[in-house]
C-alpha cells in the first residue's frame, strides 16, 4: 500500500529538477517549512493519543508483576510506584498458573482449552468457507447472486438470536455431550462462515479467470482446480480470514457462555477470567496475572502476523 | 500435565473426521458423471457452509422471532414481552443505552482513528505508532474489563488512590470519583473502553484508504492554494468515502452486538445494562426466554436497515463487475 504512491513522487521530483530555475524552487521550499510546521502540531496530537491508548495495557503489564501487598489492601498504591519503590515478582504468574489449589485460579487447564477450541474452528472455517466462497466465485447456477446477498446478510444475525434454539437443537436434538468441546466447535464454526465466505470471495473472484480456463481445457477438474490453484494462491486472504478468526474464537466470552458448561475440561481461558474477575475478594491481585495470560497468545499471532492480518481485511470488500 | 493429552485426542480425533468429510465431498465431486459435473460441484462444496449456516442461524433466527411472543413457560402471549420492553423503566434505560452506544461508538472511533490515520501518515516511525494503537484489537473484552479497572479504580477520599484516572483527580485537588458506579454517566466510561478497542480497526482501514487517494489530487489541490485543512476536507474526504462507510457500519454492527465489556466491568448494573447483555441475563439468568428472544429481535431490527443498506452497496457493486 505504501509503496506505490512513493516511486511517484520520486519519478516527480527528478523530472522537476533537471530545467527549474531559483524562483520556482523558492515556492515549494516555503511550502515545506509551512506542512513541517502543521505536522509537528499533528505529530504531537498523534504521539498523545499513542501513549493515551497504550497506557492502560502497559499497567496492566506492570500490575501483574507487583506483589500482591501492593495491589490489594490497605498497604497497596497505584502500578506507576513500581517504578519509585522498586518491587517486582513473578509469584502472580505461577500462583496462577499452577494447577493445584482449591482457590488457585488454575489458568492453566483453560489455556490449553482454548487452543483445542480454536485450532479446529479455525481450520474448519477456512476450509468450509473458501468451498463456498469458490463456487461463489466461479461456480454457475441460478439465484447465484442472490444467495450470496444472504449469506452476506446473515452475517448481521446477533449471536444473541441464535443462542437459544442452537442450544436446544444440540442438547435434545443432536444430543452432543455436555463437557466436550463439540458443542464450541460447531457453534463457532457456524457463525464464523458469513464473514469468512464475504471475505474470501472477494479476493477469489479477483483471480484471473485466464488462469482457471487454462486449467480446465488442460482437463482439470474443479477440486483440482480448488485445491492447486485457488488456495496457493488465495493464501493472503487464508491468512488474514485465520487470524481474524483466531482472535475472535479467543477472545470470544458469550459463545463460550452458553455452550461449554464453564467446567476446567472444555470452557476456555476468557470465561474463567471472567469468573475471577467477577468476585471480589482477597485473590484479586492474581487477576492482572492471569488477564496477562491470556491476552499473551492473541498479542503473539497480532503482532507476528500483523501484516497479513490487515492486507487480507482490506483485499475484502473494506476497500469501498 | 495429564490431562493435555485427553484434549489432544479429541482434537485430533475432530480433525480426522473433518478430513474424512471433505475427502469423500472431494471424491463424489471428482467420480460425478459429466452431465451432472457442475451441479454436483456446486451441491458438494456449498452443502457443508450452507447445513452449518441454516442449522446455526437461519433456523435459531426464526425460532428465536416466533419465541419472542411467549411467555416463560411456553405459551403465546402475543405482544406482552414487548410491551415489558417497552414499558418497565430498567428495560427503557437498556434500550436508551444501547442508542447511546451504537450513535457514540463508532462516531467517535472513527474520529479517532481518521485524526490519527491523517496525523501519522508518513510520520517517522509510523507502523509502530500504527501497533500501539491497533493492539486492543487482539485483546478480549475481558482482558479489556481488568484493564480499565485499572483506570477506573475507586477508593474512598482520603486514602492514596490506585486508579489513574482518580490519581489525576487527586492531583488536581478534586474528590474520587466511582466512575462505574455513578449513573448516568457510568455509560459513557464503558463506551470509552469501546471506543479504545475499535479506534484501531477504524485507523488501520483509514489509513490504508488514505494512501490510496491518488497523490495527484492532492498535488493539485496544494497548487490551487488549499490549506491543510481544505485540502483533507475537499480532496481526503471524499476520497475515502467508501472506507469509511464500511468502517461506519462495521463498527456500529460490533456495538449493537456488545456484551461482555457491560458483562464484566459492572455486569449491567447501574444502570448500565445494553440489550445484548439484558437478553442473555434474560434468556439465561432469569429464565425468561421469552422476553430475551424479544429483545434479540429487537436488535436484529435495529441492524436491518444497515444490512438493507450493504446489501444494496454490494448488488451494485457486483452489477458493475
Amino acid at each position: 500500500m505504501t509503496a506505490t504512491p512513493a516511486p511517484k513522487e520520486a519519478s516527480k521530483a527528478t523530472r522537476q529538477r533537471p530545467g527549474s530555475d531559483p524562483t520556482e524552487d523558492a515556492q515549494p521550499i516555503m511550502r515545506r517549512v509551512k506542512t513541517k510546521l502543521t505536522s509537528k502540531w499533528a505529530t504531537a496530537a498523534a504521539i498523545v493519543i499513542a501513549v493515551v491508548w497504550s497506557v492502560p495495557t502497559f499497567g496492566l503489564f506492570v500490575t501483574s508483576f507487583r506483589p500482591a501487598a501492593k495491589q490489594v489492601g490497605p498497604r497497596s498504591n497505584g502500578w506507576w510506584n513500581a517504578f519509585v519503590d522498586w518491587d517486582f515478582t513473578f509469584k502472580n504468574y505461577t500462583d496462577v498458573l499452577t494447577p493445584a489449589g482449591s482457590q488457585s485460579a488454575n489458568l492453566s487447564q483453560y489455556f490449553v482449552n482454548s487452543i483445542a477450541i480454536v485450532i479446529p474452528v479455525t481450520i474448519f472455517v477456512l476450509v468450509l468457507a473458501s468451498m463456498a466462497a469458490y463456487v461463489f466465485a466461479w461456480g454457475k447456477f441460478k439465484g447465484r447472486d442472490a444467495l450470496f446477498i444472504f449469506v452476506f446478510a446473515l452475517q448481521i444475525i446477533p449471536l444473541q438470536m441464535a443462542l437459544i434454539p442452537l442450544l436446544q437443537f444440540f442438547t435434545q436434538t443432536l444430543h452432543l455431550p455436555a463437557g466436550s468441546y463439540a458443542q464450541l466447535w460447531i457453534a463457532h464454526t457456524m457463525f464464523g462462515l458469513p464473514l469468512g465466505i464475504f471475505l474470501l470471495h472477494n479476493f477469489i473472484s479477483e483471480i484471473p479467470g485466464e488462469v482457471i480456463e487454462a486449467a480446465r481445457v488442460d482437463g482439470a477438474g474443479h477440486s483440482t482446480i480448488f485445491w492447486r490453484i485457488i488456495l496457493p494462491l488465495s493464501v493472503p486472504a487464508l491468512a488474514s480470514l485465520a487470524i481474524f478468526q483466531f482472535l475472535w474464537v479467543w477472545n470470544d466470552l458469550l459463545v463460550a457462555l452458553v455452550f461449554s458448561g464453564g467446567t476446567a475440561d472444555v470452557a476456555p481461558i476468557t470465561q474463567r477470567l471472567a469468573e475471577i474477575s467477577g468476585t471480589r475478594g482477597a485473590r484479586d491481585y492474581l487477576n492482572p496475572a492471569a488477564a496477562f495470560v491470556s491476552i499473551i497468545i492473541p498479542l503473539l499471532v497480532f503482532f507476528g502476523l500483523q501484516r497479513y492480518f490487515v492486507r487480507g481485511l482490506l483485499s475484502g470488500g473494506l476497500k469501498g | 500435565m495429564e490431562f493435555i493429552g485427553g484434549k489432544l485426542l479429541q482434537v485430533v480425533i475432530a480433525l480426522a473426521i473433518f478430513a474424512a468429510v471433505i475427502g469423500i465431498i472431494m471424491l463424489v465431486v471428482d467420480r460425478a458423471p459429466k452431465s451432472v459435473k457442475d451441479r454436483v460441484t456446486v451441491a458438494g462444496f456449498l452443502a457443508p457452509a450452507a447445513i452449518l449456516m441454516l442449522v446455526g442461524l437461519v433456523y435459531p433466527a426464526i425460532r428465536t422471532s416466533t419465541l419472542a411472543f411467549t411467555d416463560a413457560s411456553g405459551n403465546g402471549n402475543g405482544f406482552d414481552n414487548f410491551v415489558w420492553m417497552f414499558t418497565q423503566p430498567e428495560a427503557l434505560t437498556t434500550l436508551r443505552n444501547t442508542v447511546i452506544w451504537t450513535v457514540l461508538v463508532p462516531l467517535l472511533s472513527t474520529s479517532f482513528g481518521l485524526a490519527y490515520a491523517v496525523f501519522i501518515d508518513k510520520a517517522r516511525g509510523e507502523k509502530v505508532l500504527k501497533s500501539l494503537v491497533f493492539m486492543p484489537m487482539a485483546i478480549s473484552f475481558v482482558g479489556a474489563g481488568i484493564i480499565w479497572k485499572l483506570v477506573y479504580d475507586y477508593r474512598g477520599p482520603g486514602i492514596e488512590q490506585t486508579g489513574v484516572l482518580n490519581f489525576f483527580r487527586d492531583a488536581l485537588g478534586m474528590d474520587p470519583k466511582q466512575f462505574l458506579l455513578d449513573a448516568p454517566e457510568n455509560t459513557f466510561f464503558l463506551i470509552i473502553v469501546m471506543v479504545w478497542i475499535q479506534t484501531g480497526f477504524a485507523m488501520v482501514i483509514l489509513s490504508a484508504a488514505i494512501k490510496g487517494v491518488p497523490v495527484e489530487l492532492v498535488e493539485a489541490a496544494r497548487l490551487d492554494g488549499a490549506n491543510a485543512w481544505q485540502q483533507f476536507r475537499n480532496v481526503t474526504i471524499p476520497g475515502i468515502r467508501g472506507a469509511l462507510v464500511v468502517v461506519l457500519t462495521t463498527i456500529t454492527i460490533a456495538t449493537l452486538k456488545v456484551f461482555d465489556i457491560v458483562r464484566t466491568m459492572t455486569a449491567g448494573n447501574y444502570d448500565t445494562s445494553v440489550v445484548a447483555n439484558e437478553m442473555y441475563t434474560q434468556a439465561f439468568r432469569a429464565g425468561e426466554p421469552g422476553r430475551g428472544a424479544a429483545l434479540a429481535l429487537v436488535l436484529f431490527l435495529m441492524v436491518l436497515p444497515i444490512v438493507v443498506y450493504n446489501a444494496r452497496v454490494l448488488r451494485k457493486q457486483r452489477e458493475i463487475h
